[in-house]
């Protein structure tokens, strides 16, 4: 039967080369919109690490003055040197790491390499367990070698491309802005999207390809890079970061269990508290521990744009399908006759229906096939974007499902109206000539 | 009337064309607001004197002593240029994204802020970028106070004086000179001694505080991320930013140009994803109207096929060709009027839509009219094909049988 179907639905098809030809071209182009379009803000609205990151925590302190205060007012972004080293020595968590953004110049043995500038992450040792982050070669440092101050450093594979061409680096030296750090591990290319660590840096483009202990960074006064929020009076010049009354260090926690994150909810409290007494802290305990995710969407870090871009795709492919549900509707109306016939002699309305919607399913998966390829036209075209997030544009296997399906189901759904209206023929009435 | 009671047999056809139409004004409407919208922002004036001016941006390799030493030296070597008007040393520039804020207070007492302001540090800066002093003077060396002195004394020596962008000075101030007021950065007074025209800030995420700038008469050091910026005519720009990064190769061999560019590229970096998204505004407009034109034309050409006997018959009883031809072009004309009706109405309501997530303004009355006025000429040339083939239908059809 469904053969049968099918062959009527091309035939049917054929003889209106034209109609045809319109309706899958509004189907492909509705789809194509769409679905590149979805498939951005599929990219950008991803787990960065999937399988952790709600372990994952951002904990937030009020360290400010009164000066500005209101009872809503949200906690920084950031912690300040002093709070995040407790938070770090308390050790609440199965992992923590104190971490801040940065910039060094890199100067090779090579003379044929000119003097460089990497973007550079400082942090403390858990990191790299934390976040799973992959070695090729050697291992991260360890907790020890933070408290000495350890002259280390860990690349990613591209770096170790560029200066080692690709050869096991560990034990050389990477010359840092004058100073000479020891190699001890080399990651592969892993880029977290977004940037989740630091959302005060670029959020998608980000590539930080050197890492180096946050307390050696500060002891050989490397570059700081990303955003430092101060209160009062005193001035400070980055070189006197840890004393200065400033926000400006990322601080992350693993805590297995929704019951140990609320415990440690509560010791965020108790030091809050704590310190007001002290009289370090002003404001009432302000306290907040999003997870990856939650703290990813407080953030926003899906552009507005990205967001509009789809719901602007999403009216064209309502535009395309009742463009479609118009020409599919003139199309079996115009064969009114034919069905008419086809019920005189005995096809129950069912039967026609049936066929009528293999027609719309078939221009449904042409214009789904047409619309695959719009889309990757749409998706290279995004890729050519100055964007910071243009380069991860890819189709991925679900977002090509889905485009068959949102296709077919979205060519059924236009289907249903001109198929019903064109089952209420009336037998005797087609027979009748006119 | 005759064309309505034809309708009323197409009924469902005729409402899926009122719908096209009335999504397609809806849709076009507001993304025609958009895109101007997207103009005018990047229409943004700057304040600064964008053809003339350049910039680059170093950092040294290892740290080097007497910082503000070494800005001497590479100001003086590119002052030395043939064709260079002024020079700066600054921590930041207009729409260079990177920035340094702070709290402004008209009373030190105050509980919260007057407004978050930009703060443009170094000497010469106003000279260099080419701003307009509207009120009251520039900033002289007089007024200069060095950042490292500022820092040992633990903020005791600081500028007393700075000037502000009108912008700000309005907010402040409205209505008045701000010329001899004083505000306050922390528990610091300073007193405005001149206004700029305008000075825009280096990044912009509220529209209405894009004016609030200060420069600050405070010398700083030649820092990783400074920048140097230089003013010189038009036709010279390229040569100068050529020889301003020699020579900063020579004073200091072991340093690296992190950006080197003329003011028009700052901009036109600074606002490209906003063009990338007018294009695809435009776009989608275009394929929209397009669909729309083709969908009409589909289904104008259906009726004219489903009717060509009564066409016929209509003829045979003596209507001329024209009559005809306008019989379709009317029909389009009540179906576009009233898809455009609604559309203008469902306009609104996405417009309402776009105001409370993307801080858009109202929909001015003139987007829906020209909207309208857009897709009676889609509606009417894209039947007039359909319109004219049935105009074409001679009168025997009307003696046929089908």
């Amino acid at each position: 039967m469904f053969a049968y179907n099918l062959e009527m639905a091309l035939r049917s098809l054929k003889r209106n080369r034209a109609l045809t030809l319109l309706m899958v071209l509004a189907i492909a182009l509705g789809i194509g919109a769409s679905m590149t379009t979805l498939t951005v803000l599929h990219v950008l609205s991803g787990d960065p690490i999937p399988g952790s990151s709600a372990q994952l925590y951002y904990p937030q302190l009020d360290p400010r003055d009164m000066d500005g205060y209101t009872p809503t007012s949200k906690p920084p972004e950031q912690l300040s040197w002093p709070d995040g080293m407790y938070l770090l020595k308390a050790a609440r968590g199965s992992h923590q790491a104190l971490m801040t953004g940065g910039a060094v110049p890199i100067q090779s043995t090579q003379s044929t390499i000119e003097p460089f500038f990497e973007d550079a992450r400082y942090t403390t040792a858990d990191f790299f367990p934390m976040f799973n982050v992959p070695f090729i070669f050697g291992h991260a440092w360890t907790a020890a070698e933070d408290q000495a101050k350890a002259r280390v450093a860990v690349i990613t594979r591209d770096l170790n491309d560029k200066l080692f061409s690709g050869k096991d680096s560990t034990g050389q030296s990477l010359r840092v802005n004058g100073h000479d750090l020891r190699i001890i591990g080399v990651i592969d290319n892993w880029r977290p999207n977004p940037h989740f660590y630091d959302l005060n840096m670029s959020t998608f483009s980000e590539k930080e390809n050197v890492f180096i202990p946050l307390f050696t960074s500060r002891d050989l006064l490397l570059e700081r890079n990303g955003s430092s929020d101060c209160w009062g009076t005193d001035g400070n010049d980055g070189d006197h970061m840890e004393t200065s009354e400033c926000v400006w260090l990322q601080f992350w926690v693993q805590l297995d269990s929704p019951a140990k994150a609320a415990a440690y909810k509560e010791f965020l409290v108790h030091y809050s508290q704590e310190q007001k007494a002290l009289g370090r802290f002003q404001r009432p305990p302000n306290v907040v521990l999003p997870n990856l995710m939650q703290w990813l969407d407080i953030n926003k870090v899906v552009p507005g744009d990205v967001r509009l871009q789809v719901w602007l795709a999403l009216g064209f492919l309502v535009v395309c399908l009742v463009n479609t549900v118009g020409l599919m509707l003139a199309k079996f109306l115009r064969r009114a006759s034919e069905l008419g016939v086809r019920r005189a002699l005995g096809a129950s309305r069912r039967v026609i229906f049936a066929q009528l919607l293999v027609e719309a399913g078939l221009v449904g998966l042409v214009g789904g096939a047409g619309g695959l390829l719009l889309s990757l036209l749409g998706l290279w075209l995004v890729r050519l974007q100055p964007s910071d997030y243009a380069s991860l544009a890819h189709l991925d296997l679900p977002m090509l499902l889905a485009t068959f399906l949102l296709a077919v189901s979205a060519t059924l759904v236009a289907g249903l109206l001109p198929a019903w209206r064109a089952c209420q023929v009336v037998p005797a009435l087609q027979l009748k000539s006119n | 009337m005759p064309i309505l009671a034809s309708l009323r047999h197409h009924k469902i056809t005729a409402l899926l064309v009122i719908l096209e139409i009335a999504l397609t004004c809806a849709i076009v409407c507001n993304s025609v607001f958009l895109i101007s919208q997207r103009i005018d922002r990047m229409n943004i004036p700057s304040g600064i004197a964008e053809n003339e001016v350049i910039r680059v941006q170093t950092a040294d390799i290892g740290r080097r002593a007497d910082t503000m030493a070494r800005a001497e030296e590479d100001l003086a070597a590119i002052k030395k240029i043939a064709g260079v008007k002024a020079v700066a040393l600054s921590n930041q520039v207009p729409f260079g994204r990177s920035s340094n804020n702070s709290t402004i207070k008209l009373d030190p007492t105050q509980k919260n802020e007057s407004l978050n302001a930009t703060i443009y540090q170094g000497q010469d800066v106003v000279q260099a970028l080419g701003a307009q002093v509207i009120a009251g003077r520039d900033l002289t060396h007089e007024d200069n106070v060095d950042f490292s002195v500022a820092v040992a004394s633990k903020l005791k020596i600081i500028p007393k004086v700075v000037v502000i962008s009108s912008g700000m000075a309005e907010k402040l101030w409205p209505g008045q000179n701000a010329v001899g007021k004083t505000i306050y950065m922390g528990d610091k007074p300073m007193m405005v001694v001149g206004v700029l025209r305008h000075l825009v800030r280096p990044s912009i995420w509220d529209w209405h505080t894009a004016d609030y700038s200060i420069v600050l008469p405070l010398r700083i050091g030649a820092t990783p991320g400074t920048n140097y910026i230089i003013r010189t005519s038009p036709a010279d720009r390229e040569r100068v930013l050529q020889q301003a990064v020699a020579a900063l190769k020579v004073t200091n061999p072991n340093r690296i140009i992190l950006k080197k560019s003329t003011f028009d590229e700052v901009r036109r970096t600074y606002f490209q994803d906003d063009r990338a998204m007018i294009g695809l505004l435009v776009g989608v407009c275009i394929a929209l109207l397009v669909v729309t034109a083709l969908g009409i034309v589909g289904l104008g050409s259906f009726w004219v096929a489903q009717r060509r006997r009564q066409i016929g018959v209509r003829r045979a009883l003596g209507a001329t060709r024209a009559n005809i031809l306008h019989y379709f072009q009317t029909e389009n004309f009540i179906l576009t009027t009233v898809g455009i009706a609604s559309g203008a109405a469902l306009a609104y309501g996405v417009n309402g839509l776009l105001m409370q997530h993307y801080e858009l303004p109202r929909l001015p009355g003139a987007y829906p009219v020209a909207g309208a006025i857009l897709l009676w000429i889609v509606g009417q040339a894209a039947v007039l094909w359909p319109a004219m083939r049935a105009a074409a239908v001679p009168p025997v059809v009307a003696t046929r049988s089908s």
